[in-house]
């Protein structure tokens, strides 16, 4: 007895250019009664599309070629609009993505979260009302009784997320479609949000698909995973049979991923002149009246990076830990402190910074999407630092580029590309190539494997290990992700509100003695299916 | 496989170049008219301003294919002379208009702080005249000459440039190619120049051709008035003026050049509906 | 309504004043720069120096510019537009009857238009792409891209000429027969709005397609909700600002219209005589139409922005 049932489902898609690729190539997949399946992949893997066929819903431009999707006896590829509109809210039910963009924001939140029981006519409203309130218990909200009142801007994120499973709870569906409900989540909020789906589900028996990229995530919650790349299936099993005796090379490549090397050969930190010293930094945005910022980002920083050393930044969104970079940089100039490189003074704006001054400290950004000028070669981007710095021109320039895409693993022929023409592993190469030009000493590095899927991100973090090696260059390291700051530092800063909560070695992180330190490095998933259970509960900080 | 997959996405349609058929037969329209602007005087069958039919507001005949206007001159050969007036004073406006706008647009995008509202809060007072009235004016003002009319219509139709190029050279001053050339240390002209010029010239160039459109309207209503084009010279609009009287019983003469002018902006609309996606599309 | 709201309003209204004081020196200025000497036109060639010289300093001529703008502008704020050199009257006089003409067009126009442009701007909006839209956007393209006085030809060549229905050039002076003011009235009306139609239809179309695109919408989809309900109640309450920003810009099209339709139809409004004005170069005149034209179109624009703020959920609770 199955809940749900595709069989050999393609989808065709046409692109902007109007070329026609099918973007699901033959997937079946079965799903039981209250059975909770993963659907786990990177992006583009079609995981949201099978998630939404499920729905009878194509996101514009993509069509169901052929297949079909069986939920509950109804074939949601081939039945009529007015019957597939039926079964959704009341058998099929959506948790977005992004709560924040799923909630009207002209409309309270209660009539939307009974907007389902309206549209279906499944109760009276002051009985669905009622039923809301009762779920929003269940998902753990603060103040269930008047929540419902607040218009979506008033409540936070977690909250949304939770409200948007209210929403899809309050029709008792049979299946609920997760599609990655806590990505947009910082780590803290998201074991609170995850331990609410998880309860709700389980004590109404619901069966669910959890779509993510996130394999220990999905770990918590998934009875059965199913391992999509490029629109088909790789390997499908329990939990703990892809944890720990997956067969397929990219279910391992994925799992491999998660636990990058630890770094090797660090150097022993020095007493001599650090690489870049911060000192009592403070920065912030909008200038007031008495010449001090009106948003603080950053009070009192200080931190030290020594010679061929690393120094990890971590925190959740707000931290402040983007903005050290900027102020780092000279892009934001801090109001008060002082930012040293190998001992040597450096101005607060970057337009007051001697060539000199500037080519030694190089940035590196999150998306290489928006890092690189689509306008300009690869060539022209990374020849430009060569030209501005050095003075290099002509055959001279062109050899240096050369070299220098070799030093990144590129082709040489790429340097005749544009950056549309890459893929995102790529556009992070180019990306680091441009720093390198500069023959820099110290790189921050903001976010620079966030946006790119596991396996691409631990090639370019090895990718970095083996320059530094190399080039004895010294990174700042800033990410809200805890591996891959493990797996390249020598040191971790932790940074909340701002401020800097605590400095560690990255071998010693478990010796954490602030108590958000301690919570941040709990709340990382692990990949181990019993962790989000051994959890303890979180006491409010 | 993936070879051929990537050779066969290089040819124009799946490059995102794909042209319509509309597209083709407004861009060949606009071609005429532009070669006409040029030609036009020279393959006129008859002198624009002397009179050849003895009736006025003939009818259309071989001998004179549009009919003949108010005195019985040719009507082609006057929308043909016709044709230099309208395309080249509203080509040097726009061309004027969208230099300045988009310069400005970029440096203030750029500079920001005092330089933006010192430049936004001017162009938004000149853009809250109404366009004909400023015209109106202007002209009562210093009287109506060529060079005035380009001057009236490039300022009439530079903040509104101005705004769409500074939007567009907003969104790209926050993306963090420019943060980078920033942090490099390199100076404001390159980073107009070669950071955000290239990555705003496509919708720049395609919202040109919509201010075209405006102005071509602009200066055929001014021409209406009587404050456009000064006789003997005629440009379309003041062509439909001339002949306004033969309005009442549908003289092809008030007609045909409202019809030239029709033509040109339908096409121009069409043609950049019709762009590819990629030109016309704000940058991503 | 909270602080913030009051705050954000009256820095519109704020910003209007300033535009406008801008728009008046810019008035002015432009006035300033007609050559000759406004005097000697007036009084003609055989005027006696003494004559001259008492004319200038009786309207203030002899003073710097900068103080006759402040003069002016001072009369402004007491409704004082000055005295039209062509027939000595008081400006504010000549305009008041024929403002209230123009408003009478303009309004009728609004009221023609204004239903009309939103019903098929939404309706084309959410069946995008059918033959309907597809037919609606065509028109529309085709009224957006001629010049007004063609629409107004094109109308009277239909109108008047082949069907017969209605007078062509002619504003009849007849008001006590309601049929005879509506036939009238109906050629520019209908030239107007066809023109102010096509502005709005387009974009009051542009802004529910916008809306539809959120994900908000989508998601409304997803728990079943029919196309009605997803237009009505989920992109339509948050079009609001964007519709009647819309309809404010397309109504400001209006003031430009309104000049050339009133010239053709020989209308007794204000932009007709400003028309006139200009080719007897009656300064005052000019000034005090112009002001009034783009008193109109801030008020427009003020009116849009404020709408957009209080229709904004985020600032409204």
């Amino acid at each position: 007895m199955t809940l749900a049932q595709i069989r050999d489902l393609r989808v065709g898609a046409t692109t902007d250019s109007g070329r026609k690729v099918q973007i699901i190539r033959g997937v079946s997949l079965d799903i039981a009664p209250g059975e909770i399946v993963a659907l786990i992949g990177e992006s583009g893997s079609g995981k949201t599309t099978i998630a939404l066929s499920l729905m009878g819903h194509c996101r514009p431009g993509c069509h169901i070629a052929s297949g079909s999707v069986m939920v509950d006896g109804v074939d949601m590829a081939t039945a009529p609009e007015r019957q597939r509109a039926a079964l959704r809210g009341t058998t099929v039910a959506y948790v977005p993505q992004s709560a924040a963009a799923a909630f009207n924001p002209a409309t309270r939140l209660i009539d939307q979260v009974i907007e389902v029981a309206r549209i279906h006519d499944l109760m009276p409203m002051d009985q669905a009302r009622a039923k809301a309130v009762e779920v929003f218990r269940a998902l753990a909200l603060p103040d269930p009784e008047t929540i419902g009142d607040r218009y979506p801007h008033q409540v936070s994120g977690g909250q949304l997320q939770r409200l948007a499973a209210a929403m899809a709870l309050i029709g008792d569906p049979k299946l609920v479609i997760f599609d990655e409900p806590t990505t947009a989540l910082d780590v803290t909020t998201q074991i609170e949000v995850l331990r609410a789906f998880k309860s709700v589900m389980k004590a109404g028996g619901m069966a669910g698909v959890y779509v993510s990229h996130d394999l220990a995530v999905v770990a918590q919650i998934a009875d059965r995973i199913v391992v999509l790349k490029g629109g088909e299936v790789q390997e499908e099993g329990t939990a703990d049979q892809i944890l720990h005796r997956a067969t397929h090379p990219y279910t391992k490549s994925l799992l491999a991923a998660f636990h990058p090397a630890p770094r090797a050969t660090a150097v022993a930190p020095s007493k001599t002149v650090a690489a870049l010293e911060v000192q009592n930094v403070t920065a912030g945005y909008g200038m007031g009246r008495d010449g001090q910022p009106r948003k603080i980002a950053l009070e009192n920083v200080s931190c030290r990076l020594d010679k061929g050393r690393n120094l990890g930044v971590i925190g959740e969104s707000g931290s402040g830990k983007s903005t050290l970079a900027r102020a780092i940089a000279g892009l934001l100039p801090p109001v008060k402190g002082r930012i040293m490189l190998d001992g040597h003074l450096m101005e607060p704006s970057s337009r007051a910074r001697s060539k000199e001054d500037l080519r030694r400290l190089q940035i590196v950004f999150q998306l290489a999407d928006t890092a690189l000028n689509p306008a300009q070669s690869v060539g022209d981007i990374i020849g430009r630092p060569l030209t501005f710095y050095h003075g290099t021109k002509g055959a001279a320039r062109q050899a240096r580029v050369a070299q220098l895409l070799d030093m990144v693993r590129l082709p040489q022929a790429m340097r005749h590309r544009l950056p549309g023409e890459l893929s995102g592993g790529q556009k992070q190469r180019v990306n680091l190539a441009r720093a390198l030009a500069a023959d820099p000493e110290v790189i921050l590095c903001d976010e620079i494997t966030s946006a790119l899927d596991t396996v691409v991100a631990a090639s370019v973090i090895e990718l970095l290990k083996d320059l530094q090696r190399d080039l004895n260059l010294s990174y700042v390291f800033i990410s809200h992700d805890l591996s891959t700051v493990e797996a390249i530092c020598d040191e971790v800063m932790v940074m909340h509100h701002g401020r800097v909560v605590e400095t560690l070695p990255a071998d010693r992180l478990t010796q954490a003695r602030d108590p958000y330190s301690k919570l941040l490095f709990s709340s990382v998933p692990q990949l181990d299916t019993g962790w989000l259970d051994r959890m303890p509960l979180r006491a409010a900080i | 496989m993936s070879q051929a997959l990537s050779l066969r996405n290089l040819s124009p349609r799946n490059m995102g170049w794909h042209v319509s058929p509309v597209g083709v037969l407004a861009a060949c329209v606009i071609a005429f008219w532009a070669v006409m602007a040029m030609v036009g005087p020279w393959i006129a069958p008859h002198p624009p301003g002397q009179i050849v039919d003895y009736d006025f507001f003939g009818p259309l005949s071989a001998e004179y294919p549009l009919g003949t206007d108010y005195l019985g001159r040719d009507m082609l050969s006057r929308v043909l002379a016709g044709a230099r007036f309208t395309v080249g004073i509203s080509l040097a406006a726009v061309m004027l208009a969208c230099t300045a706008g988009i310069v400005l647009g970029m440096a203030a995008a750029v500079l920001g702080g005092w330089t933006d509202t010192a430049i936004s809060r001017v162009l938004d007072a000149v853009s809250s005249i109404p366009s004909k009235l400023f015209g109106l004016v202007v002209v009562a003002a210093i009287g109506s000459s060529i060079p005035v009319l380009i001057g009236v219509l490039a300022v009439v139709y530079t903040p509104g440039s101005y705004r769409f190029a500074r939007a567009l050279a907003v969104n790209v001053n926050t993306m963090d190619y420019v943060t980078v050339a920033r942090a490099r240390g390199e100076r404001t002209a390159y980073l107009i120049r070669a950071e955000i010029m290239p990555n705003i010239l496509g919708p720049v160039l395609a919202d040109m051709g919509l201010r075209f459109v405006f102005i071509v309207l602009m200066l055929s209503g001014l021409s209406f008035l009587g404050l456009g084009v000064q006789p003997p010279n005629a440009d379309w609009g003041s062509l439909v003026r001339e002949n306004m009287g033969g309005l009442s019983f549908g003289a092809p003469a008030v007609i045909m050049p409202s019809i030239a002018i029709a033509t040109l902006t339908i096409s121009v609309n069409l043609l950049i509906d019709n762009l590819p996606t990629r030109i016309r599309d704000r940058s991503e | 309504m909270n602080p913030q709201v009051l705050t954000l309003i009256l820095g519109r209204i704020g910003v209007a004043v300033v535009t406008l004081l801008i728009v008046s020196l810019i008035v002015f200025a432009a006035t300033e720069m007609l050559p000759g000497d406004v005097v000697q036109i007036l009084l003609g060639q055989a005027a006696t120096p003494e004559a001259v010289a008492g004319l200038r300093q009786a309207m203030n001529l002899d003073q710097p510019a900068i103080m006759r703008f402040a003069g002016w502008l001072g009369g402004l704020a007491q409704g004082d537009l000055g005295h039209s050199y062509a027939n000595r009257m008081a400006v504010a006089e000549l305009i008041g009857g024929r403002l209230a003409n123009t408003l009478k067009l303009a309004a009728l126009t609004a009221g023609f238009s204004v239903p009309i442009a939103l019903m098929l701007g939404i309706t084309t909006a959410i069946w995008r792409g059918s033959l309907f839209d597809r037919a609606v956007s065509s028109i529309v393209v085709a009224v957006i891209s001629v010049p007004e006085f063609l629409v107004a030809t094109l109308a009277v060549l239909v109108f008047a000429v082949w069907l017969g229905w209605l007078p062509a050039l002619s504003f009849g002076g007849d008001t006590s027969d309601i049929w005879a003011v509506l036939r009238a009235y109906a050629m520019p009306v209908i030239t107007l709005s066809f023109v102010v139609s096509a502005q709005m239809i387009r974009m009051t179309r542009a802004a529910v397609i916008e809306t539809l695109k959120a994900p908000y919408v989508e998601m409304a989809f997803l728990k079943g909700a029919s196309r009605s309900r997803m237009v009505l109640r989920h992109a339509l309450p948050n079009a609001i600002g964007p519709i009647v920003n819309a309809m404010a810009l397309s109504l400001s099209y209006l003031l430009g219209g309104v000049i050339i339709v009133e010239t053709i139809f020989n209308y007794p409004g204000i932009a007709k005589l400003m028309v006139d004005a200009v080719s007897t170069r009656d300064l005052p005149l000019i000034q005090g139409c112009a002001m009034i034209f783009c008193l109109g179109y801030l008020t427009l624009i003020t009116i849009a922005d404020v709408v957009a703020i209080l229709a904004n959920p985020r600032l409204r609770h």
